[in-house]
């Protein structure tokens, strides 16, 4: 199995220690030709602007999409939510638009009311997950084909579409690494991973 | 919920890694810096090059501007205050800025002591010139560090030569033998806890950001190369004779710090750079890294 890490800005290299740690091979992704191959892709926290831009400097976004939309699994984590969101509220960037969600940045205030607290997480179990968050977002609005994962006072701010995830919390700030393995169990079981696994199987 | 934890401190730190933090003196130069895709912008009165050349007291900028600049922008905005103006800092976080620099490039308020910053919920960087300077720094609770070198030169000259240094200083923690941790952290007259520290996790515990000098894309991605977790621009951008241009050069540079063929193509035509200095004509009580111990 091979994970890609957005690597144009932001906490990429604690997503790829995260998944060395866990046994799994991991690419910090600059360019186009760097994602050929990949059984899933991370888009790290940073700050959405400034990744929204580079993505689009050499064409990255339009592989992105496309890989998106071929079933590639990703995770978008905080500036990662933004760029995979449909709309955003305040229009300052325009997003990949992979997951029908509409996401508010900066929703809970600046720097200062950024926090830690406990998270319930259905899909880890029952054992609270640490959330960290920092200037982030949420999701302000899911259409149906989308399943929320976790909530905050009513406030939705974790999500997935199929094979696409998406947190307001950053995960690779903690020891916990329960959500980088559901992600992974996520690739394990897509299509496009099985596939992939008999062509190379059967030596295509 | 917990604000202002060390962790969201350190952490909105991590977020604005393989970044470039511009110095910015207005609302439209905030605008150009986030267009060109800044992390984050620097609000002050005068760029480093300006408060050399005019000479006096350099203090915090008037809150007009932060609040203007916070306005013109959606990424996050850091401020200055004096070293050891602890009051600017608290009318700093009353204004509610995401970062502080207490910064050697304003003129000192405190000689002997710098703030006691883990007393405010809003995050602060420090500058420093060494491994020591720098777990100091972290010792009163600065979230972040950048290397001091000598702002307003657009030289970089400096910026290598204390990235250097603190990388050597990291090294020597690595490898000194645990019974020599404390004459170590006795040597660089840095906290005994914070010198472990290093020697177990084998780097610093905050991100370290190079500033001070840098004045090209080829600057940035060398100061990348040398181990910087991200970049700050001060006089480089908004000096130069097309900011617009040489701020998207440099934060592409950043970005691709290791890829040589692009380094080279964002380096043509940008236009002047911003006029340099020679750090041996500067009289030694006029070098800004000396600011802060």
């Amino acid at each position: 199995m091979k994970i890609g890490v957005l690597a144009v800005q932001g906490a990429f290299a604690e997503h790829i220690a995260i998944l060395n740690k866990l046994g799994v091979a991991a690419l910090p992704i600059r360019l186009p030709p760097e994602v050929v191959g990949l059984d899933g892709l991370i888009i790290p926290g940073g700050e959405s602007t400034s990744i929204s831009k580079l993505i689009r400097d050499y064409h990255l976004s339009d592989e992105i999409t496309s890989l998106a939309g071929n079933g590639l699994p990703i995770l978008g984590i905080c500036a990662g939510m933004i760029l995979m969101s449909r709309r955003i509220t305040d229009s300052s960037i325009e997003p990949l638009g992979l997951m029908a969600i509409t996401v508010r940045r900066n929703a809970f205030g600046r720097q200062q009311e950024s926090f830690e607290t406990e998270l319930s997480l259905p899909v880890l179990g029952n054992q609270p997950f640490p959330g960290v968050f920092i200037r982030a977002p949420i999701i302000e609005q899911a259409e149906s084909t989308v399943d929320i994962l976790a909530r905050l006072n009513n406030t939705i701010i974790a999500a997935r579409q199929g094979n696409l995830v998406a947190l307001a919390f950053h995960p690779e700030l903690t020891n916990d690494l329960r959500f980088h393995q559901y992600f992974l169990s996520i690739v394990a079981e897509s299509d496009r991973f099985n596939l992939r696994g008999s062509a190379v199987a059967k030596g295509n | 919920m917990k604000n202002g934890t060390l962790k969201v401190k350190i952490g909105l730190a991590q977020m604005l890694k393989g970044g470039v933090i511009m110095d910015v003196v207005n609302s439209e130069q905030a605008k150009i810096a986030e267009d060109a895709g800044a992390c984050a912008v620097m609000a002050l009165e005068r760029v480093p090059a300006d408060i050399r050349a005019m000479g006096g007291v350099a203090r915090m900028a008037d809150p007009t501007i932060i609040e203007a600049i916070m306005k013109a922008v959606s990424i996050p905005v850091m401020a200055k205050c004096r070293i050891g103006h602890f009051v600017e800092a608290q009318a700093l976080e009353a204004l509610g800025v995401d970062y502080i620099d207490e910064s050697e490039v304003l003129t000192p308020a405190d000689e002997a002591h710098h703030i006691w910053k883990h007393d405010f919920k809003v995050p602060f960087v420090c500058g420093c010139r060494n491994l020591g300077e720098a777990l100091r720094r972290l010792g009163e609770g600065a979230a972040m560090i950048r290397t001091k070198g000598e702002a307003g030169t657009g030289n970089i000259v400096e910026a290598v030569r204390h990235m250097r240094a603190v990388s050597d200083g990291i090294h020597r923690a690595i490898t000194t033998p645990q019974e020599e941790l404390m004459a170590l952290a006795k040597e660089m007259g840095a906290p005994f806890s914070l010198v472990s520290e290093v020697h177990n996790i084998g780097k610093l515990p905050v991100v370290n950001f190079a500033a001070g000098g840098v004045a090209t894309p080829a600057d940035a991605a060398l100061m990348m190369q040398l181990g910087a977790d991200g970049i700050f621009v001060g006089s480089g951008i908004f000096k130069s004779t097309n900011p617009e241009a040489r701020a998207k050069a440099i934060v592409k540079a950043t970005t691709h710090y290791q890829d040589p063929a692009i380094i080279a193509e964002v380096s043509k035509n940008l236009g002047e750079a911003m006029p340099g200095l020679d750090i041996k004509q500067i009289p030694t009580e006029e070098l800004l890294a000396s600011r802060g111990w």
